[in-house]
């Protein structure tokens, strides 16, 4: 049997820049942050007191309270995200999926609200009073099991949890499922809505956090020489991958081709990147040979872009030792200046922001890039968005235990 | 406290706690079929109605119980 070529035809969204992926384009290349002041919970006794929050949206409301209770945040973020996927992609909502789609989801941390409401409850009331519910919602599978029943998904699945490079890793994984015929559509996801209060303080610990409270929306500043770590944020992002012949047949409109999936593990410290980026250039290499094409046909580069000292820092150096003189050319952004970091939902968001970027022909800028680090000296596609013609884009995510997930996209 | 009296905090319970649309909510309702309450809502529902009643319920009373009236009638003869 040939191997499938892998395309992408629906796309849907909820993320601290829009509830939709039209919002969130026209404010990826206008340079709007997400990023704010927390509201969902107390951050009295935060070192860090913003993030980038999904904005009006009601759980009770979108799916009714009794529904709505069945699912941790994570879990209403990607139910929302693939309604509107499953509709761009021309299928019909109202009848089952079926078993000739699969699903893929991605996420770091799974219902960990839901986690710590249950702790809560268990030392305050005992065990008996632990909600029967609180496993359904913290389980990292939920979102997959839960999208997969709302939209009669019978195919294979699967739940990857490699940290910030989870939802990447899905799309690859989802790749090669098409590749290998075994079956002909995939609905992946990334989700996380792990902005709660003990996540904060925790990553705060390990002074992953920037404490710029006094400038939320400045606060993500990737590759800027001022950048003091990342900033939490939450979403949900799905893609409808399919077979070329099948999006053929049915006349699906198609975003671009997932043409290159590359990964590859540090084995060197559990957050630090290993030196000089070394894992990650493996992934990066992987992915491009996987895509049979040059380095030099790379147009642009969604960095995975932290805003952290150490993975700006070690991600520019293995863009050089990958493409050498042209890594001084070629467009690189950091778009989650602009969102903060979706953790496991960020390989899918800009796996998204990478093939609008490529559709418009249009790069999304690195916001609040206004202080140049001698190290980070690239082309970062500072503050401002620019034309261009695109036609491979390769999009960089990187996880918490050395996990590297590389994706490349290409017009034809 | 009369069966009326039962029925209705019954009602507000699966309203407010549960999100139950309360015009599906009268004793003839089935708890399962009529108010799509799963086998990990009924966990739910008797956890509330321990707290609200102050009784504790064994996993054997709840063998005939598979309307909202019969519910009522078990939390009555408790009370």
């Amino acid at each position: 049997m040939t191997k499938q070529r892998v395309v992408v035809t629906g796309l849907g969204t909820i993320n601290p820049l829009g509830n939709n992926v039209s919002d969130t384009w026209k404010n990826l290349v206008g340079g709007v942050s997400g990023v704010d002041y927390i509201t969902l919970f107390d951050t009295s006794d935060l070192p860090v007191t913003f993030a980038g929050e999904v904005k009006n949206f009601d759980a009770n409301e979108y799916m009714g309270k009794q529904n709505a209770r069945k699912l941790d945040r994570s879990g209403h973020l990607s139910i929302f995200a693939a309604e509107e996927a499953i509709q761009d992609a021309g299928f019909d909502l109202s009848k089952p999926l079926g078993e000739d789609f699969g699903i893929v989801f991605g996420t770091g941390i799974g219902g960990i609200g839901a986690t710590e409401d249950a702790v809560r409850v268990y030392d305050e009331r005992g065990s008996t009073r632990i909600s029967p519910l609180a496993i359904t919602q913290l389980m990292p599978n939920s979102s997959t099991g839960q999208v997969a029943i709302k939209y009669g998904i019978q195919g294979p699945s699967l739940t990857i949890t490699t940290a910030c490079a989870a939802s990447a890793n899905a799309i690859g994984e989802a790749k090669r499922m098409i590749e290998q015929n075994i079956v002909d559509k995939v609905l992946v996801g990334g989700t996380e809505s792990g902005t709660t209060s003990m996540t904060i303080g925790a990553f705060a610990q390990i002074k992953a956090l920037s404490k710029q409270n006094d400038e939320p929306q400045k606060a993500c500043k990737p590759f800027d020489k001022n950048r003091d770590g990342f900033v939490m944020a939450e979403g949900s992002t799905v893609l409808i991958l399919e077979s070329e012949s099948s999006a053929k047949d049915r006349d699906a409109e198609v975003y671009g081709y997932i043409s290159g999936y590359g990964s590859s593990t540090d084995a060197y410290h559990i957050t630090a990147p290993s030196e000089g980026g070394v894992g990650a250039l493996r992934a990066m290499e992987k992915a491009i040979s996987n895509a049979d094409i040059s380095n030099k046909k790379i147009d642009y580069i969604n960095a995975h872009g932290t805003s952290t000292p150490a993975n700006d820092l070690n991600e520019t150096l293995a863009i050089k030792s990958l493409m050498n003189d042209y890594a001084y050319e070629v467009n690189i952004s950091s778009t989650k200046s602009m969102t903060g970091h979706l953790l496991g939902g960020g390989g899918a968001f800009e796996a998204m922001a990478s093939l609008l970027a490529m559709k418009n022909n249009q790069i999304p800028p690195t916001i609040n890039l206004n202080d140049s680090d001698e190290d980070c000296d690239l082309n970062y596609t500072a503050n401002h968005s620019v034309d261009k013609n695109i036609d491979h884009v390769m999009s960089n995510s990187f996880g918490f235990g050395g996990h590297n997930a590389v994706l490349i996209f290409s017009k034809q | 406290m009369e069966v009326n009296e039962v029925f209705e905090k019954v009602k507000t319970l699966f309203e407010e706690e549960l999100g139950i649309d309360s015009e599906k909510i009268n004793m003839d309702a089935k708890l399962e079929e009529d108010l799509e309450i799963d086998s990990l809502g009924i966990v739910e529902v008797v956890m509330a109605f321990e707290d609200e009643f102050e009784i504790e319920i064994d996993d054997e009373e709840l063998t005939d119980v598979g309307t909202v009236g019969q519910a009522v009638n078990l939390l009555h003869s408790k009370l």
